[in-house]
């Protein structure tokens, strides 16, 4: 909310400066977010006064004035349309400084000498209306520093309020506050019952008594609405941020930023029969004072005629009801409407009004009265009229409850951590409006204002108590209590350790959005419908990622195409998939890797990265777990299916791992192979915990062996066939090399492999070995084919 | 015997210009082998009488000493010559880079996220995360924050159905944890949460860290001690901290905290906000089966990457999620 510190000081006027004030307010809980002098920085502008106008003898637009300054009459050329005489402008002299450094000088415009020049509002920084001079009223003292007369020492203050402090849209309500804080009695204008002079008043139905728990309606007649507003209202409007319209919408939006009730003006001429208020009905439309027009729907309250919907309550009135010039007759409303009904309404047809922000804060629900009586009396001093009686139409039973909360001195000690005498507690209750209507034993019975929508709890009462003592005079104290002793898995690894790992294999951690382009998750998870987002932010961020390499391909096309060709990132986060009707939240580890495995410099060569150094890197990362893992063939529809390879512990799946498939790299415009590797995060992390195993004393023996196997025969299947045979004592088998050539024959592929054995408890003698070195060669020959190279 | 003096005096002059390993051993040979030139001269010993023979046998047993002794100094000499020659030979450009890999690093919002973690596990709290796909009840309801709620346009929220969002704030995890334990409890629930929301100083996506303290006796006071400390520690420096009024549905009395950060022109602390906090509301407690009246507690929440931001001075929000390599191997 924007309000005129000067207004505000009308009400209650603390000895301390504009810093200082807004300092206190924001310790208090309304942030001030801003403040801004209420006009640009000059000097040496005076009320000036026109006294002739004569047309400029070599300029169509032109005209040359006689301007009175208070000491003498000077000759001013001036090209503004309603220069006329007898007007009362802002005359800034010869040696005048406008906003920006601009000085007056003496001139000759198409050689008539000008001394000075008579300026617009824009041209003083007061608003951005390029509509000629400003105007100022008849009765303003020509001669007198224009900074006096319209007191422009003055700053808009803007504060930020909470949701909760919709006592404070308003000057009555930070008056309220400044006046806590400082101590100060509050004073506003007088509000007294106008009286009426006819006996015509609305007609007033409210159908839905629950929406609308009051609504008061009074009949202005014989109004002119050619008036307009007085400059004083104007300029607190505008120093409020609000725009002056004419006198009817001007006095309504004074009366709502002076006390906080929104009010409204109806043609009466318009009205057809009489008002109602009721829900309306589906697909009726309404054309809004924007000139919107709008399709109503059957939840929105409005207020209606006989024949039409005529605004929608609380939010915005319609055009063709409302006043203008010609109007002759007004029905003024001023209600009262319930929060939650109007909650969300005003955004729904994409609005969001002064009116609708506080009704659905919640207004004062006993301050329609004094609001209506106001603006009848400011109303009636501007442009006249005749008044009616007000009618009030309420339902007390769906007004807000009346609430006493009850607060014990020894809660506001505990929750504070400090005790606060029972005088400061019941000063600074009071003095906010709240009104003690009991001393009970350990405390008091506490009565909630109608404008304090917000407090129906102890714990409500204490924030106040705590807000205006300070927070920052209670005290700092440590917190005591109980630390549990919590269990700690040595089995399972900390992600942290899996993150500091992958560091140190030159991998880059990447965060990457959980939302992605449903494009580019289609290419790579081409059989599940993403989750989509009702409202995205955009169609490029849409879906919730089943997989992590989404985002992690948008990443290494986004650097490559920024002359980084090594591009080594992981990412843990959670991949979304559709169960059912429930939704799998799995935690992931990914990687993506494309350019040189190692730097490039003299002695790391320049080679690329290949599957099987990624998948180095993961068989280290699963030691470091302490888990087994086994890399089976396998298909993927992202990754190339002679390179993909699935990841299984003691039989689940745990992940994949592969080279991107080279159609998919290619719709994602990027370059080079590129591994990628997926993980369950939660399905590798716990290992086991070592356990010792004697060291054996007796020496190992090593044999060798070079086979010859088919295309079709993996490593794996060597492996599993000749640990069958080799007997518990086999501590290690290792290839030491492949080689495929064509003296091998198409496909096939030579392995050799050393194997290792060794007894915990004696030596193992020469024909031991060669026992079950030999039944590991049958073994291969018999159940895959192998033969043994010479 | 003459010659004896003579064989010394030339092998010397042998010794003194050999100049291999090889050469050396054969003048060795050459004097003093069993054929050698000095050994031979024993054999003279023979046409000498008893008396003259220890004299003279002792000579020639000095003249061998002094050509070994020197053979041996030599051969000290070339040895050391040549492991000089070869270390030379084998020096290398200490100076060229190694061989191997580079190291990668953590993004800066784990960075921070870490320390955040650190502090708080070493003050006794837990870590608890959750989904961050949410239901309506644990991210708003639960939470004090019902449909009409005028709070719930601070939040905007992405939407999957009108039942069905994603998190925005990690406090639901708060809600399940208490719903599924008993108090004590002390946890923080980092991780990601979205806002519909993105602009220069906006991203859909951010993180937080939201702390609880539920105890039997724990206050504002208390709530104090713990956000203050943790901001000095994590910002290393004995700053001034303010609590300033404010309002969040979850927590009553609420507040924001301020840093200092800088000075205004004016020679006055410029303040900054880095964290909102408060008391847990009664109503939190009642939808996580606490006793209100036996239990209180304290939360806390601040934003991971604007801590991030004014720690390593980053200057846009949205670089932490372009993942630009030039961005992120500053943070290793």
């Amino acid at each position: 909310m924007k309000f005129s510190e000067q207004w505000l000081r009308e009400w209650v006027n603390p000895a301390n400066g504009t810093q200082a004030l807004m300092d206190q307010i924001t310790m208090a809980g309304l942030e001030v977010d801003g403040f801004e002098p209420v006009a640009g920085k000059f000097s040496g502008i005076v009320v000036g006064e026109v006294v002739s106008v004569s047309p400029h003898p070599d300029a169509d637009k032109l005209r040359v004035c006689q301007v009175r300054n208070g000491t003498e009459t000077v000759q001013v050329v001036c090209g503004a349309p309603n220069v006329r005489d007898g007007l009362k402008v802002p005359f800034a002299v010869v040696g005048a400084v406008l906003p920006g450094d601009f000085k007056i000088k003496k001139a000759k415009l198409r050689g008539q000498p000008s001394e000075g020049m008579l300026c617009s509002e824009s041209e003083l920084g007061l608003s951005d209306s390029h509509d000629g001079l400003m105007e100022l009223p008849d009765d303003a003292p020509v001669g007198q520093e224009l900074s006096e007369f319209l007191k422009l020492n003055d700053v808009t203050i803007d504060v930020d309020l909470t949701p909760n402090r919709s006592d404070c849209l308003s000057i009555k309500g930070i008056a309220r506050e400044v006046g806590v804080l400082n101590s100060l009695v509050v004073e506003g204008p007088e509000i007294l019952p106008v009286e009426a002079v006819h006996s015509e008043v609305p007609d007033i139905a409210v159908k839905d008594p629950e929406g609308c728990p009051r609504y008061l309606g009074r009949i202005l007649r014989n109004v002119d609405l050619s008036i307009e507003s007085p400059l004083w209202m104007q300029e607190k409007l505008r120093r409020s941020g609000v725009r002056s319209i004419d006198a009817a919408v001007d006095v309504t939006n004074y009366v709502m930023l002076e006390l906080g009730q929104p009010l409204h003006a109806f043609d009466r001429k318009e009205i057809e029969g009489g008002i109602v208020v009721r829900r309306a009905a589906q697909g009726e439309k309404l054309v809004l004072l924007d000139g919107q027009e709008v399709e109503l729907t059957k939840d929105t309250l409005v207020i209606a005629d006989h024949a039409k919907p005529i605004a929608i309550a609380g939010v915005m009135g319609g055009e063709h009801s409302g006043v203008s010039e010609r109007t002759r007759d007004l029905i003024l409303e001023a209600a009262y409407f319930d929060p939650i009904t109007l909650a969300g309404k005003a955004r729904h047809y994409g609005l969001h009004t002064d009116a609708s922000h506080r009704f659905e804060r919640g207004v004062d629900y006993e301050l329609a009265r004094d609001a209506m009586e106001r603006a009848t009396a400011l109303l009636m001093s501007i442009v006249g009229g005749e008044p009616g009686n007000i009618v009030e139409v309420v339902s007390k039973q769906d007004l807000p409850e009346d609430r006493t909360v009850d607060l014990r001195e020894t809660r506001v000690a505990d929750v504070l951590g400090l005790e606060i005498d029972r005088t400061t507690v019941e000063e600074i209750l009071t003095r906010l409006g709240l009104h003690i209507d009991k001393l009970l034993k350990d405390g008091w019975r506490v009565h909630v204002p109608s404008f304090r929508p917000d407090i129906s709890i102890e714990e409500d009462l204490i924030e106040e108590i705590g807000r205006i003592y300070g927070y920052n005079n209670l005290p700092v104290t440590e917190p005591t209590g109980s630390l549990g002793l919590r269990p700690q898995e040595e089995a399972v690894r900390p992600v942290s350790a899996i993150q500091n790992y992958f560091v140190a294999c030159g991998y880059q951690e990447a965060i990457t959005y959980s939302f992605v382009d449903p494009k580019v998750q289609n290419l790579i998870d081409p059989e599940r419908d993403g989750i989509a987002l009702a409202n995205p932010i955009s169609s490029d961020l849409s879906v919730m990622r089943s997989s992590l390499w989404s985002g992690l391909l948008k990443t290494v096309a986004y650097n490559q195409n920024r002359q980084q060709p090594r591009i080594r990132l992981f990412e843990t986060g959670l991949r979304f998939i559709k169960d059912g009707d429930r939704i799998d939240q799995q935690p992931m580890l990914s990687g993506v890797v494309a350019g040189g495995q190692l730097p490039e410099n003299w002695a790391n060569g320049r080679r690329n990265a290949d599957f099987f150094d990624v998948k180095g890197e993961l068989e280290v990362l699963f030691q470091l777990l302490g888990i087994e893992v086994q890399f089976l063939a396998s298909q993927h529809p992202a990754l190339h299916p002679g390179q993909t390879a699935e990841l299984i512990r003691d039989g689940e799946h745990v992940g994949w791992m592969g080279t991107l498939h080279p159609q998919v790299q290619k719709k994602l415009e990027l370059n080079g192979t590129i591994l990628m590797f997926e993980l369950f995060l939660n399905s590798v992390v716990s290992g086991y915990v070592p356990n010792f195993k004697d060291i054996s004393k007796f020496p190992e023996v090593r044999r060798d062996l070079a086979i010859i196997i088919g295309g079709d025969v993996g490593f794996a299947d060597v492996e599993r066939v000749a640990k069958k045979r080799a007997g518990e004592h086999l501590t290690a088998l290792r290839a030491f090399d492949v080689y495929e050539g064509e003296s091998l024959g198409e496909g096939n592929r030579s392995l050799a492999l050393s194997l290792f054995w060794q007894h915990p408890e004696r030596t193992l003698n020469e024909e031991e070995v060669h026992s079950l070195f030999n039944g590991v060669i049958d073994a291969l020959r018999e159940e895959l084919g192998a033969t043994l190279r010479s | 015997m003459e010659n004896l003096d003579q064989l010394v005096q030339d092998g010397l002059a042998a010794v003194e210009s050999a100049d291999s390993l090889q050469a050396l051993d054969q003048i060795r040979v050459e004097y003093l082998g069993k054929k050698g030139v000095i050994t031979q001269q024993a054999k003279t010993l023979g046409k000498l009488s008893a008396e003259e023979r220890p004299a003279a046998g002792q000579k020639i047993n000095e003249a061998k000493g002094q050509v070994e002794q020197a053979i041996n100094a030599r051969r000290t000499d070339l040895e050391r010559a040549a492991i000089e020659q070869k270390l030379a030979s084998e020096s290398i450009d200490v100076t060229l880079p190694g061989r191997g890999q580079d190291l990668g690093g953590l993004h800066p919002v784990t960075r921070t996220l870490q320390r955040i973690e650190q502090f708080f596990s070493r003050a006794g709290y837990t870590v608890e995360q959750g989904p961050e796909i949410e239901d309506d009840y644990h991210n708003f309801e639960a939470l004090n924050i019902p449909g009409h709620h005028p709070a719930r346009a601070m939040h905007d929220t992405f939407y999957f159905n009108p039942g069905t969002l994603l998190r925005t704030h990690t406090s639901p995890v708060q809600i399940r944890t208490m719903a599924d334990g008993k108090p004590p409890f002390r946890m923080i629930c980092p991780g990601r949460v979205y806002r519909c929301d993105s602009d220069m100083t906006h991203t859909p996506m951010f993180h937080q860290v939201e702390g609880l303290l539920v105890e039997k006796d724990v206050s504002f006071a208390d709530l104090k001690s713990t956000v203050e400390e943790f901001l000095r520690v994590f910002f290393e420096r004995d700053l001034e901290v303010r609590f300033r009024p404010s309002y969040f549905p979850f927590t009553e009395p609420s507040a924001e905290v301020d840093i200092e950060w800088g000075r205004e022109e004016d020679g006055s602390i410029k303040w900054l906000e880095v964290m909102g906090c408060g008391m847990v509301h009664p109503k939190v407690f009642e939808h996580c089966g606490i006793d209100a009246e036996e239990y209180r507690g304290f939360a806390f929440g601040l934003g991971v990457e604007r801590l991030a931001m004014l720690r390593y001075g980053v200057n846009d929000l949205r670089m932490f999620f372009e993942n630009d390599l030039r961005f992120l191997r500053q943070f290793r």
